[in-house]
């Protein structure tokens, strides 16, 4: 582990902040909401990471367990009381993954998930030639000099949900007559996954790859489907000299060119689900109310936990992928299932493939089918469209 | 594979029971500077029943119990000194009953203070509850087991124990009692007019019984709120000033501090006096009085309000405050811990300078002050000392600290709250002997196989 | 060693004795007036010196320039006299008090002198400050507030060595001679404190009012008329430079915001009462703010234009209460250029 957070890991006064949103409504650190045990919550796992480090506790499959089932929401950097300290808490507990990743000494699913990405350059082992299947029959072209890319990502590419959203989001970016093109099978996984599960090594070389190709399609400008494509590519790309212009999806279509598609109207009551690496990570909040707003006959209806305070869906950290946080009443996603309907909400919108498939299943789970519908907010915009 | 654990598993499930390392080590210490000692057992029950099967089965195995609630005690009290069961109770968290017309509310003893908080604010504004100055996961259970204070102490009654209008407890035998008017009709909101029972297993420690509900009282929530800060460098006054400022009866709350740091407060003494209305015409009526009973300090230019700008008002106005957590930063490594003496009023510039002169001996950097509780009946005074949780040697020296303080509270006529095992036998030696005779006969009657957090209120033999 | 310049055969000869008669809060005859000012003027103690509330205002109504507000200021720190309570002056003085963190710093032209107000950074940003280097901190600071706790003596030991510090560590290495000061109080110390107490200052301020017409005239073609009416809350620190309040208008003019024609505005400006409330007047400083804001209110403006962060915090809640809106200055002419 680096030494800065080495030096640092002991300051953590496990004072419990990081377990609750700032308006405290419920708890807010999925790990901890799921196993209630102290050693789940941030500060346990920072006492457990510097106990480990000073070799109290040995390296194990149940301190495995606690690590990887972080999903990196940064709930805990958002409420935790030590401002010195604070923005480095996800840091160390993806530096900790790194160390157990080191030593070979993962969960099964993290390491099955590696060599996925590893082998087929997607989780799902499926051949790269498929990865331009969910633009069939939409008519976007592929790039070539157009000034916007879109970029999809793995869940986008192969998850029978994600290639939806993609096809919503896809359809309306065409429709606002934005110069546009896709990559389609020349895709490359944007990599923030597995940099958050600790595969730092494989991350840079993924995220190099990507690079490598973007440069040379000559790529200035880039729409994500994902919010963790979006992070990866803004925040992480730069450092390997990949400066691009990087928007989300929401915010290309709900701040800037909200008004080039006609809208009709619906009559539905809408709570929007903010994804943490829109949100927290990266402060965007708006684009997509604004999106969903604009929409006539739209009533936004806010849950008690939003924007900053959101529940994240349980995906996050590559738990999507792995599912060591697993299913069950108190797992992040069916609580954030009756959370929405507790609004009284038609339509719980999300921004982000993995918080889609997250909270469709988890409305399942709950038998809440009937009642509440997941949509991606770009479907929610066609849905008036007709 | 272990048949306690086994046992214990079957009673909470499988998810909610662990021996493992990882929680072993976790649950052997907490923030403070007391000697880590494993339980052998955490266990999280969701419901009464289940507390009472694992209390029975304890009994059957003769295995120390040891409730924990937010696990932010600091001093060891939930630390199982003899191993056994950590019973983490945080599961059993519901809001059960809210009784705006009664003013009291029904929790489980997990619900924390924080979620009761944002529960009542959107579901209840008109009504409130005492909120700790510990972090907003503090438990409402841990928190009136240790006879906690904190915001409306000084104006709604005292000390949160004193807000307890009924309990459900589970014996160390299993038996499970309901204490107060919920013991006899179905309604929570006081433990008069009946033989009060109540106290049997508040201040103990869980040495006898584990608390699974909670009547608590409410308090009105006016809409209005302000801070007042009021500054002095004469440590003598401060017995005076609160005794005015009480007497007003316009403050919601009143709390005294000191702290070498930032250096602008080193050697000064302030007050914060936290103000609550439901109209601005009641608001300036009542900071003008409150103003009015300290004029003469005012006029003699010795002392005055520090005018506070709107940001920093929005921090103080917040109760719990988060800035209170940071203080574990100040040595950046961690922690801190603290003497909490509930002491009489005017001991406080005699406690003052007692924290001086101790922390100038150790070396050691503090923030002390003192909380009113009730219409100054007593105050919690508190010397809190940081430490470097990577350094042992200023763990070893903050220890010693604390140990000494203990010593100068009782000195002082104080008594030091949720103490630590040093601090308690301090207490007991000084205690009547009767008094410690008529604790252990009852501890005897309701926990018979001491498996009750075994260690605590326990002379040294 | 550095003596305040002052000629007490001018105010001898005084007729009028505008400092006190021309006061917003001491009400006195001439003739007490007269008598009172004499005795400030001797060193003896007076009634002016415990009822003054520091707003700066009598060294505007001066006819001679006799530095009547630095003379009550030395008046009362030799007679022992604490306007506000002695353990809120000793913090402050602690609490300002340059923490010797300075650093080096490469700066180019524009340069901002933001004080000591830290919390406003971000408001140094967009076109109007394209390629301003940013200047602040405890160890520029230029301690005039002190003024407002009798403390001549805390500005006369502190102020030579921020100066030499701006010097030294900023405009010195890299050959600039002008900032702009973003507080009235910085541009008043330099202007008029230290030329009233023989203090040579060795670089030459420029009023931030004065930099923004001149950026906003630069950038005329990007504006777009805000269209508001507007109360001015004029600073205390501005009576030492009350030449400088014409640029307001000018200002207003180019952004397309109307002065807001009202009582106490111009020489007849109230204090924002937040010093009051250190001197712990809490019913003078209710009744100044209640007055003023309801001048505002009744003025029809919309909004109330501040430059002093001290007065924006003291008055922001009771403008907002009366359906106002509090802003800067500066943010004001950003918001006119669509920032």
């Amino acid at each position: 582990m680096k030494q800065e957070y080495a030096d640092i890991v002991h300051r953590c006064f496990r004072c419990g902040w990081c377990k609750l949103p700032t308006n405290y409504v419920d708890f807010n650190c999925p790990a901890y909401l799921k196993y209630r045990f102290e050693t789940f919550a941030s500060g346990g796992r920072m006492w457990l990471i510097r106990a480990w480090l000073d070799g109290d506790i040995e390296t194990s499959e149940r301190l495995g367990q606690i690590l990887f089932s972080c999903v990196t929401c940064k709930n805990c950097v958002e409420a935790c009381a030590l401002p010195k300290i604070k923005d480095s808490l996800v840091d160390i507990f993806i530096a900790a993954r790194e160390d157990l990743v080191e030593k070979g000494a993962v969960p099964p699913a993290v390491r099955d998930y590696l060599k996925a990405m590893s082998i087929s350059g997607n989780p799902y082992k499926k051949p790269r030639d498929e990865r331009s299947d969910w633009a069939k029959g939409l008519d976007l072209p592929e790039f070539t000099d157009q000034e916007y890319l879109f970029y999809v990502g793995d869940v986008g590419s192969y998850d029978e949900l994600g290639m939806k959203m993609a096809r919503e989001v896809g359809k309306l970016l065409r429709d606002t007559g934005l110069s546009i093109g896709i990559l389609g099978s020349a895709e490359v996984s944007d990599g923030n996954d597995v940099k958050t599960l600790g595969e730092a090594g494989l991350a840079s070389h993924l995220m190099q790859e990507n690079i490598r190709v973007l440069r040379e399609r000559g790529v200035r400008k880039i729409i994500t489907l994902s919010p963790h494509g979006y992070n990866a590519m803004k925040n992480d790309y730069p450092s390997l000299g990949g400066r691009f212009e990087v928007y989300h999806y929401t915010q290309v279509l709900g701040l800037m060119v909200n008004d080039r598609v006609p809208k009709g109207t619906l009559d539905v009551k809408v709570t929007f689900h903010d994804p943490c690496y829109l949100g927290r990570w990266n402060r965007e909040y708006w684009g997509p109310r604004f999106l969903l707003g604009s929409v006539p006959g739209v009533r936004l209806v806010e849950m008690d936990r939003n924007m900053q305070n959101a529940l994240c869906c349980g995906g996050g950290g590559g738990n999507f992928y792995t599912d060591i946080l697993g299913t069950g009443a108190d797992s992040a996603s069916q609580v954030r299932a009756r959370e929405a309907l507790d609004t009284g909400a038609d339509i719980l919108a999300v921004a982000c493939p993995i918080c889609h498939k997250m909270l469709d299943d988890a409305v399942k789970a709950e038998g809440l089918e009937g009642a509440i519908r997941v949509m991606d907010v770009a479907g929610v915009v066609n849905l008036s469209r007709g | 594979m272990d048949r306690i654990y086994e046992k214990l598993a079957a009673i909470v499930g499988k998810e909610f029971i662990s021996n493992a390392p990882e929680e072993r080590y976790l649950y052997a210490r907490d923030q403070g500077v007391q000697q880590a000692s494993a339980p052998d057992y955490v266990v999280m029950p969701d419901s009464t029943e289940e507390v009472r099967q694992i209390v029975l089965l304890a009994n059957e195995e003769r295995i120390p119990v040891v409730p924990m609630g937010g696990a932010l005690v600091l001093s060891g009290l939930t630390i199982p000194l003899r191993g056994g069961i950590v019973l983490d109770m945080k599961r059993m968290n519901r809001i059960l009953e809210v009784n705006e017309a009664s003013h009291y509310v029904v929790v489980e003893a997990g619900a924390s203070h924080g979620m009761l908080q944002a529960y009542l604010k959107k579901h209840h504004p008109a009504v409130k509850h005492s909120v700790p100055d510990a972090p907003p996961v503090a438990t409402v259970g841990g928190n009136m087991a240790i006879h906690g204070s904190g915001h409306l102490s000084q104006s709604e009654g005292g000390f949160h124990s004193e807000m307890v209008t009924g309990l459900e407890v589970v014996l160390g035998t299993g038996e499970v009692l309901k204490l107060g008017s919920c013991s006899t009709v179905p309604k929570w909101f006081s433990r008069a007019p009946l033989p009060d029972l109540a106290g049997l297993f508040l201040g103990w420690n869980g040495t006898t019984g584990v608390i699974t509900k909670i009547g608590m009282k409410l308090f009105p929530s006016p809409k209005l709120k302000d801070v007042m800060m009021f500054m002095t460098e004469d440590i003598d006054s401060v017995t005076d000033i609160l005794f005015r400022v009480i007497g007003t009866e316009m403050a919601e709350d009143i709390a005294f501090f000191v702290s070498p740091m930032p250096a602008y407060f080193d050697g000064f003494q302030l007050l914060m006096v936290s103000v609550v209305a439901n109209s601005e015409k009641e608001m300036r009526m009542r900071k003008e009085l409150i103003r009015d009973s300290v004029q003469s300090y005012l006029d003699d230019k010795e002392a005055g309000f520090l005018p506070l700008p709107p940001h920093m008002k929005v921090k103080l106005v917040e109760a719990p405050q988060k800035n209170l957590s940071e203080f574990a930063d100040v040595m950046k490594g961690g922690g801190f811990e603290y003497v909490g003496a509930i002491m009489p009023v005017e001991a406080i510039p005699e406690a003052y300078r007692a924290g001086l002169k101790i922390t100038e001996k150790y070396n050691i950097t503090y923030s002390m002050g003192a909380r009113v509780v009730g219409r100054g009946h007593s105050v919690m005074f508190y010397y809190a000392y940081p430490f470097n949780r990577a350094d042992k040697e200023n763990m070893g020296t903050v220890a010693k600290a604390l140990e000494e303080t203990n010593e100068a509270a009782l000195e002082m006529g104080g008594i030091p709250w949720k103490t630590e095992v040093s601090g308690q036998q301090l207490i007991l030696e000084r205690m009547e002997p009767g008094t410690y005779h008529l604790m252990t006969q009852i501890r005897k009657l309701l926990d018979p196989n001491g498996i009750m957090n075994p260690g605590n209120w326990e002379v040294r033999s | 060693m550095y003596e305040l310049q002052f000629d007490p055969v001018l105010c001898a000869n005084c007729m009028t004795v505008d400092c006190i008669m021309k006061c917003q809060y001491i009400d006195m005859e001439l003739a007490t007036a007269k008598e009172e000012h004499d005795k400030v003027v001797r060193g003896e103690d007076s009634a002016i010196l415990r009822k003054c509330v520091t707003c700066y205002a009598c060294e505007e109504y001066c006819p001679c320039d006799n530095h009547p507000f630095y003379l009550i200021v030395e008046r009362q720190e030799q007679l022992d006299i604490h306007p506000v309570p002695k353990p809120i002056e000793k913090s402050q003085v602690i609490m300002m008090a340059p923490k010797g963190r300075i650093e080096r710093q490469e700066v180019k032209e524009p340069v901002i002198n933001l004080c000591y107000f830290p919390m406003l950074k971000r408001s140094i940003a967009g076109k109007l400050y394209e390629g301003a280097s940013l200047i602040m901190g405890s160890d520029i600071f230029c301690n005039l507030m002190f003024l407002h706790f009798a403390r001549n003596s805390v500005i006369k030991e502190r102020l030579p060595a921020m100066m030499d510090n701006i010097m030294a560590y900023h405009l010195g290495p890299s050959g600039v001679k002008d900032f702009v000061c973003y507080h009235d109080e910085c541009y008043g110390t330099y202007t008029s404190w230290a030329p009233a107490f023989g203090m040579e200052v060795p670089f030459r301020p420029i009023h931030l009012f004065d930099f923004l017409q001149k950026r906003l005239t630069e950038l005329q073609s990007q504006i777009k008329p805000l269209g508001i009416k507007a109360a001015y809350q004029r600073p205390c620190s501005n009576r030492l430079c009350p030449e400088t309040d014409r640029f307001v208008d000018g200002i207003f003019e180019l952004i397309g915001v109307e002065r807001a024609e009202r009582e106490y505005d111009h020489e007849n400006a109230l204090c924002c009462g937040g010093v009051m409330e250190a001197q712990q007047l809490f019913d003078l400083a209710e009744e100044v703010q209640g007055k003023n804001v309801e001048d505002m209110k009744a003025s029809g403006a919309t909004h109330c234009v501040f430059n002093c962060p001290f007065c924006f915090f003291t008055l922001m809640g009771k403008v907002t209460e009366k359906g106002m809106t509090p802003i800067l200055m500066s943010d004001l002419c950003r918001m006119a250029l669509g920032e």
